[in-house]
């Protein structure tokens, strides 16, 4: 019964910090239809699903324009479609000069997103660079190889670990400094063709575990 | 943090310039600008929220009121005959005034503030750069805005069953102000100390309801014995019913400067209790 309506609150979020109550109806809608909350400005907040909670969250933070922006979980349990519309408006609002402070555990939305990254384990910063220098340190990956057609008698390359996951699938673990073409050559005089390739898990991620894994082990010896 | 005002040029944070007492000039202006917003902010946010609920806030204390002139003002009143000069339908009239102005102007604040520690929305204010005494302020206002409101629609009421002159208007304004003040900061004490539903009625109902009802509203002390009359004196409520009705009756049971410090200072420790309690976090920080 006490409940105020989304955009109410946004208003009143902007009044907090000394905006003007007609300056904050203004800013209210930008935030509001640009998180995609406008249909429901005059929805009750705790009817709202968790994603448009969130979003509301976004938009009470954002209206009075800070140059800094710290967003904890911003898309944990949001729809994919919502967490990439997301992403769009982060990058945005970056791009205009507010820096974003994030936490997350989808390592894939920190490497789209983010020039410098922290890991932490245990409340411990194990590493704090950026995010190209971090994923240098990423000395081995894994490939996944999805084939033409299929292999009955996986061939040995030297060099290059093969392990067949299924008839038309092959994984492949390939250090940084070796060459893909030479691998796809090897592969194309074995009579292999490879229609497609991706990693078998984010790059971020394969570092994040070995580098977690690095300091348990430390901690425990 | 900073923020931005209307011309977006960027301002310090609250503690730049309460801090640094050579801030540049148009900083503290800025600060001032930003700070009268904010608490201005505040009173909108209450006011709409007891406007929203009007049937829960606004219309019970005017009929619950309304039966008391019919009740007791005008089917047994008129057995009562004559009190202090006046009948007794005009006698009871400020203390009902004053009834309903303290009971609202107390649930206000303690209905809102616990209501924004409940739904942790009162994070919004702690978070923003608006200094303490104002986000007290900002509620207090809120609980002496419906508590006037209510108490006009009470005095409006009673003009249906009586007529009232009013004896001193700056007594009656300045009395009814400052209890409403009083009453919204111990609302507040209790909001910040209640950690359950239960904990916001209990004050209103075992302290706050018996000591209006014993606080001179329907009868003038000078009727009870000695001991008891002695005894009503501790009621601080009594001190403010008859003041209050002073000011629009000219007679009182207790000397006017008594009660004007009572409250005065009531008021000054309240607001220093309250505020003390909102610095260090008590109740609210977890």
């Amino acid at each position: 019964m006490w409940a105020r309506t989304v955009q109410q609150i946004v208003i009143n979020q902007a009044g907090y910090y000394g905006i003007p109550r007609r300056q904050a109806q203004q800013r209210s809608e930008q935030v509001l239809r640009r998180l995609g909350l406008w249909d429901k400005r005059r929805s009750i907040a705790r009817e709202l699903s968790g994603g448009m909670k969130r979003r509301l969250l976004i938009a009470r933070a954002l209206v009075h324009e800070p140059r800094l922006l710290i967003l904890d979980e911003p898309t944990a349990g949001v729809d994919i479609e919502i967490r990439r519309s997301m992403w769009r408006f982060l990058r945005e609002i970056n791009d205009q000069g507010t820096t974003i402070i994030l936490t997350t555990h989808y390592l894939e939305e920190a490497e789209s997103l983010c020039r410098n990254i922290a890991i932490i384990n245990h409340g411990e910063i194990v590493e704090d660079t950026d995010m190209k220098t971090l994923l240098g340190k990423l000395h081995l990956e894994t490939f996944v190889l999805n084939l033409h057609q299929p292999v009955s008698d996986l061939p040995s390359l030297p060099g290059y670990p093969l392990r067949q996951t299924d008839e038309t699938t092959l994984e492949v673990d390939i250090d940084k400094t070796q060459s893909l073409n030479a691998l796809f050559q090897n592969l194309s005089t074995h009579g292999i063709d490879v229609l497609s390739m991706r990693n078998k898990t984010n790059r971020l991620e394969e570092l994040f575990v070995r580098l977690v894994e690095n300091n348990d082990t430390t901690r425990t010896a | 943090m900073a923020i931005q005002n209307t011309s977006n040029a960027v301002l310090p944070d609250a503690r730049d310039v309460h801090g640094a007492p050579n801030a540049p000039a148009h900083w503290r202006s800025a600060r001032w600008r930003t700070n009268a917003i904010a608490f201005q902010t505040i009173i909108i946010k209450e006011v709409q929220r007891f406007s929203r609920i009007w049937v829960q806030t606004i219309l019970p204390p005017v009929i619950t009121m309304s039966l008391y002139f019919v009740i007791f003002g005008n089917l047994i009143g008129s057995r009562i005959g004559p009190m202090e000069g006046f009948s007794y339908m005009e006698y009871i009239a400020p203390g009902l005034i004053m009834m309903a102005v303290i009971t609202n102007a107390y649930s206000n604040v303690v209905s809102s503030f616990f209501g924004a520690k409940f739904q942790r929305h009162v994070e919004e204010l702690l978070v923003a750069p608006i200094p303490n005494a104002l986000i007290l302020l900002g509620f207090v206002a809120g609980g002496m805005i419906r508590g006037l409101i209510v108490g006009a629609l009470v005095t409006v009421v009673a003009l249906f069953f009586t007529h009232l002159n009013i004896h001193h208007w700056l007594v009656m304004l300045s009395v009814v102000l400052l209890t409403a003040m009083l009453f919204s900061l111990a609302g507040f004490v209790n909001a910040v100390f209640a950690k359950t539903f239960d904990d916001i009625s209990i004050v209103p109902t075992f302290v706050l309801t018996p000591l209006t009802y014993l606080g001179g509203v329907f009868y003038s002390i000078s009727l009870l014995p000695d001991l008891w009359q002695n005894v009503s004196l501790l009621n601080p409520i009594l001190y403010m019913v008859n003041a209050f009705r002073y000011g629009i009756l000219g007679t009182s049971d207790i000397n006017l400067t008594v009660a004007f410090l009572l409250i005065i200072g009531f008021i000054v420790g309240l607001f220093g209790f309250s505020l003390y309690l909102l610095n260090k976090g008590i109740g609210i920080r977890h």
